[in-house]
C-alpha cells in the first residue's frame, strides 16, 4: 500500500517513526519559474538539503555564436534572459563594439538606455506578480501584466516584437522611435506612477506578505559577495554595487537616480529592490525621454559582415537581474571565436543550496521566488 | 488593419531600409514613417518606399488594443457601462418584486403538505406516506442547494475574481456573461477520464470524495433559510452542524494519503493539523451567540434577534466588542475550514501544486470543489443566522419583503466576503498559521466568552 509516498522505515530504535523524504521540486512545477529541479530532502516540513539542477533548457548560444556573424549573434542573446531581452541585446553590441571601434551616436545611447530602463520595469514587473503567486496572492500578477502588456506594446510599436526584441543592434539601435510613440511613454509612466502605490498597499507592506518574506531566507552582506551575487539579490544584502554607478555604459552617468539598498538580505529586502528600482527606472525614463535630441541613431559605416581585428573585448551592463558581463574573442573571421556570458541569473541560483537548508517547503517557495531567476538565463 | 495587398507590399521593401541605413541621413527619413507614396504603375525603376513599418505597428496599437488608460477615462461614458450598470439595478430590484409577491416560503410549504395529505387521504393510503413524500422532497431540496450552488458559486467566484483582478471573465458560455460556464464545465469534467495512479490505494482513493462531500450535504439539514424554513428544525442544531462538519477533514486525510503523491501526502498532513484546529475557535466563537439566545437551535437563535433599537437592528454583530469580535473570529475561523487563500496551505498551488486532490481529476477533483464551496455557503447561511439576524429585515419599516430574500441577500453577502477575502490575501505559512490559531483565535475567542458572561450578569 501506498508505495511511492513513503520509504518503509529502516531503523525501529525509537517508537516513533521518522524518516527524511526526497522531493522532486521541478523540472514541473508551477512555481520554478522555468524548468528548475531542486532535489530537496525534507524532513517533515523542514528541509535539510537541497541540490539545485540546472541545464534543462541548454541550447548552447555560446557554441552557435561561433558559426554565426555577430550581426546575427545579436538574436541569439535574445533568448537568454527572455523576460527582459533589451539589456541582453546591448551587452552583445557593446562588446562587439569595442571590438570594431564603433561609435554609438547620442541619440542612440539615448535610445538604449530608454529601452533598457522600460524592459527593467517590465522584468521587475513579472517578478512583482509571479512572487505575489509564489507567496499565495494571485490579483497582483494581473495588476502587474497590465502594465507590463503596456511596455510590451511600447516595444511591439517600436521593434515588431513583444519579447525577443532584436532592437539594439551593433553600432546603434535599429531603428528611430517616432513623436507619436515618445507621447504614448510619457501616457504610460503618468499611468504607471500611481499604480506603484497601489502595489505598496497590496502587497509590499501587506502583513501577510511581510510575515512570510521578512525573516526568510537571510544573506549576510559577506555570503552574498562570497556566492557572487549580484543585481538586486545582492543589493538586497546592502552591498552597494550597481555596473550602472560602478562602471558607467551608454551615459547612464548623465542621468540622476538612487541605488535602492536592503537592510537585511531578507527576500522581503530583495522584494523591496525590485520594487524601489521601478521607480527610479521610471526617472530614467523620464529624463531620457527629455534627452532625445534629434539626430541620428546608427553609426555610419557598419559593415554587413563585419570582421573585427583579432582581440578581446569584455563589457558588462546591469541587467534586470544583475551584472551582465559578454566576453568576446575575434580572430579576425566573420563570427566570433569564442562567446562566454557572465550571466546573473546563474550566479543567483548557486547560492540556493546554501540558503535553503532550514527552511519549511513554504519558505522554499518564497526564496526561490525572491532570487528572481530566469533558467533561460541560468542554461543559455 | 490595412488590406493585404498593401501589407504584402510594404512589409519586405521596409526591412532592408530598417535594418542597415547607408548613413547617418537615412535614419530620421526612416523614423519620419510617413505613409508610403504609392508607386506610379508606369514606372520603369519601383522606387523604394519609405518605410511605413513603424507608422502600421503605431496604427494598430492606436486603433486596435485598448489601454487601461483610454478605458478608464470615464467609464460612464460608455453605453455599455450604463447599460451594464441598469440591467443589475433591474436584477436586484426584480428579486425584491418577486420576494414580495410570493410572500413567506413556509405558507406555500405549508399549502403544499396540505395537498400531499389530502391526496394521501383520498387515496385511503396509510397517513405515514404523507411525511415520507415531504420528507424525500426536503432532501431534495436540500441536496440540490449544494449542488445548484456549486453552479452558482463558481460562476460567480470566476466573475469576481475577474472584476477584482481587472479582467472580465468567462462571457461566452450561454450568452449572457458567460452563465452556462459552470455548467459546461461540469459536463466537460464527466466527460474526462477518471485517472488512479499507480502507486494509489485504489479504494480508498476512490472513496476520499464521496467522504468530503456527503457530510456537507447533511449539515445542511437544520439550516434555516427563512422564517420557520429549515428541513430539520433540530434542538441541537449547532451541534449537529459542526459535528458533521469536522468528518469532511477525514476525507482530506484519507485523499492525502491514498494518492501516493509526496506533495499530496504533505497537503492531507496540513490539512489535517489545520482543520482540526480551526474547529476549535469556530467552535468558542459563537458560545456568547448562544449564551445570548440560550438555545442552539437556529431558528430561536435567529428569532431572538428580531427587533430594533432606535432604528438599529438587534443583531448579535451590533453587540457591543462581543458581537464584532465573535463575528470576525467565526469568519476567519470559516475561511480556514474551508481551506481558502489566506489560509490555503493544503492545497497551495504554488507551494504544493493543488496539495490533497492533485491526483484527482475529473468528477472526483469537482466533487472536492463541490464540496469546497458547498461549505462556503454553509459558513454564509450560518454567518447569516448568528450575526445578521437570520431573516430578519436590517429595516424597521420594511414588512413587505419575506425573511427567505432577506436571508438569501445576507448568505450571498457573506459569500461575496469569501471570495473577496480570497482573491485579496496572500497565503500563511504553515507554523504561522498555526500561531495565529493558537495564540490568537482561541484566546480572544474564551476572552469573549467571558465578556459575554459579564455582559449578561450586569445587563
Amino acid at each position: 500500500m501506498n508505495k511511492g509516498a513513503m520509504a518503509p522505515d529502516q531503523e525501529q530504535d525509537t517508537p516513533l517513526k521518522s524518516d527524511s523524504m526526497f522531493i522532486n521540486l521541478g523540472p514541473q512545477h508551477p512555481s520554478t519559474h522555468g524548468v528548475l529541479r531542486v532535489g530537496l530532502t525534507i524532513d517533515g516540513e523542514m528541509i535539510t538539503k537541497a541540490v539545485p539542477d540546472v541545464g534543462y533548457l541548454h541550447r548552447g548560444t555560446s557554441k552557435l555564436a561561433e558559426v554565426r556573424g555577430y550581426h546575427h549573434c545579436v538574436v541569439l542573446t535574445d533568448r537568454w534572459d527572455y523576460v527582459s531581452a533589451m539589456p541582453n541585446n546591448l551587452v552583445f553590441c557593446l562588446a562587439a563594439e569595442r571590438l570594431m571601434g564603433l561609435n554609438v551616436p547620442p541619440r542612440g545611447d539615448v535610445l538604449r538606455v530608454l529601452m533598457c530602463e522600460l524592459n527593467r520595469i517590465a522584468s521587475h514587473l513579472l517578478f512583482f506578480g509571479t512572487y505575489g503567486i509564489d507567496i499565495g496572492a494571485f490579483t497582483p500578477f494581473l495588476y502587474a501584466f497590465r502594465e507590463r502588456e503596456m511596455i510590451l506594446d511600447l516595444f511591439e510599436m517600436v521593434s515588431g516584437a513583444r519579447l525577443t526584441y532584436n532592437y539594439i543592434r551593433l553600432g546603434g539601435v535599429m531603428v528611430d522611435v517616432t513623436d507619436e510613440w515618445v507621447a504614448k511613454c510619457r501616457e504610460f509612466i503618468e499611468y504607471f506612477k500611481p499604480r506603484l502605490d497601489e502595489y505598496d498597499t497590496l502587497l509590499t507592506y501587506n502583513p501577510i506578505f511581510m510575515a512570510r518574506t521578512e525573516k526568510v531566507g537571510l544573506i549576510p552582506p559577506q555570503t552574498a559577495v562570497n556566492w557572487g551575487l549580484s543585481g538586486p539579490n545582492l543589493r538586497g544584502s546592502g552591498v552597494n554595487y550597481d555596473v550602472r554607478k560602478a562602471d558607467p555604459y551608454c551615459g547612464y552617468e548623465q542621468y540622476d537616480f538612487e541605488i535602492p539598498l536592503g537592510k537585511t538580505g531578507s527576500c522581503w529586502d530583495r522584494y523591496f529592490c525590485r520594487v524601489s528600482e521601478m521607480r527610479q527606472s521610471v526617472r530614467i525614463v523620464l529624463q531620457a525621454l527629455d534627452k532625445l535630441a534629434p539626430g541620428p541613431v546608427m553609426a555610419p559605416g557598419v559593415a554587413k559582415v563585419p570582421k573585427p581585428q583579432p582581440g578581446e573585448a569584455y563589457a558588462h551592463v546591469e541587467g534586470a537581474r544583475g551584472d551582465l558581463g559578454i566576453f568576446l574573442v575575434s580572430d579576425g573571421q566573420a563570427s566570433p571565436y569564442r562567446m562566454h556570458v557572465k550571466a546573473p541569473s546563474f550566479m543567483n541560483l548557486a547560492i540556493l543550496q546554501e540558503l535553503l537548508v532550514g527552511n519549511k517547503v513554504s519558505d522554499v517557495i518564497a526564496i526561490l521566488g525572491s532570487t528572481d531567476i530566469v533558467l533561460g538565463e541560468v542554461d543559455r | 488593419m490595412s488590406e493585404p495587398a498593401k501589407e504584402k507590399e510594404a512589409v519586405p521593401a521596409a526591412t532592408p531600409a530598417n535594418v542597415v541605413p547607408a548613413g547617418a541621413a537615412a535614419a530620421p527619413a526612416a523614423a519620419a514613417g510617413t505613409v508610403a507614396p504609392k508607386p506610379a504603375p508606369k514606372a520603369a525603376a519601383k522606387p523604394l518606399p519609405t518605410p511605413v513599418f513603424n507608422e502600421r505597428h503605431g496604427k494598430l496599437i492606436l486603433n486596435s488594443r485598448y489601454w487601461p488608460t483610454e478605458l478608464w477615462k470615464s467609464p460612464w461614458s460608455l453605453p455599455s457601462y450604463r447599460k451594464g450598470a441598469l440591467v443589475l439595478f433591474g436584477l436586484i430590484a426584480g428579486i425584491l418584486l418577486t420576494g414580495a409577491a410570493v410572500g413567506e416560503l413556509s405558507r406555500w410549504a405549508d399549502k403544499l403538505y396540505a395537498l400531499i395529505a389530502a391526496f394521501v387521504a383520498a387515496r385511503h393510503w396509510p397517513a405515514v406516506t404523507t411525511d415520507a413524500v415531504w420528507d424525500l422532497i426536503k432532501i431534495l431540496i436540500v441536496l440540490h442547494v449544494v449542488l445548484i450552488n456549486g453552479l452558482w458559486a463558481i460562476w460567480w467566484e470566476r466573475k469576481i475574481s475577474a472584476h477584482i483582478q481587472s479582467r472580465v471573465g468567462p462571457t461566452y458560455a450561454g450568452g449572457w456573461h458567460g452563465w452556462a460556464q459552470t455548467l459546461l464545465d461540469g459536463v466537460k469534467l464527466l466527460l474526462k477520464e477518471d485517472i488512479t495512479p499507480t502507486a494509489a490505494d485504489k479504494w480508498v482513493h476512490a472513496l476520499a470524495p464521496a467522504i468530503v462531500v456527503a457530510p456537507v450535504i447533511i449539515a445542511f439539514a437544520p439550516v434555516t433559510f427563512g422564517k420557520q424554513l429549515a428541513a430539520a428544525n433540530l434542538d441541537m442544531g449547532v451541534l449537529y452542524i459542526f459535528a458533521f462538519a469536522g468528518i469532511s477533514v477525514i476525507g482530506v486525510i484519507m485523499a492525502g494519503w491514498a494518492s501516493g503523491n509526496k506533495y499530496s501526502l504533505l497537503g492531507g498532513l496540513r490539512a489535517s493539523a489545520q482543520l482540526v484546529s480551526y474547529e476549535l475557535p469556530r467552535g468558542f466563537s459563537i458560545v456568547p451567540v448562544l449564551m445570548f439566545a440560550g438555545s442552539l437551535n437556529l431558528s430561536t437563535i435567529a428569532d431572538a434577534q428580531a427587533g430594533y433599537w432606535h432604528g438599529l437592528p438587534r443583531w448579535f454583530i451590533f453587540y457591543p466588542v462581543i458581537g464584532p469580535l465573535a463575528f470576525v473570529i467565526f469568519l476567519i475561523a470559516s475561511v480556514a475550514e474551508t481551506n481558502r487563500t489566506p489560509f490555503d496551505i493544503p492545497e497551495a498551488e504554488s507551494e504544493l501544486v493543488s496539495g490533497f486532490h492533485t491526483e484527482y481529476s475529473g468528477m472526483k477533483w469537482s466533487i472536492f470543489f463541490l464540496a469546497e464551496y458547498g461549505y462556503v455557503l454553509l459558513a454564509s447561511f450560518l454567518l447569516a443566522t448568528f450575526f445578521l439576524g437570520g431573516g430578519a429585515s436590517p429595516f424597521a419599516f420594511d414588512h413587505v419583503i419575506p425573511s427567505w430574500i432577506w436571508m438569501l441577500g445576507k448568505a450571498m453577502l457573506m459569500m461575496f466576503t469569501f471570495l473577496w477575502i480570497r482573491w485579496t490575501f496572500p497565503r500563511l505559512r504553515a507554523d504561522q498559521l498555526m500561531d495565529f490559531n493558537w495564540k490568537f483565535l482561541l484566546p480572544w475567542s474564551f476572552a469573549n466568552i467571558a465578556f459575554a458572561g459579564l455582559f449578561l450578569l450586569f445587563r
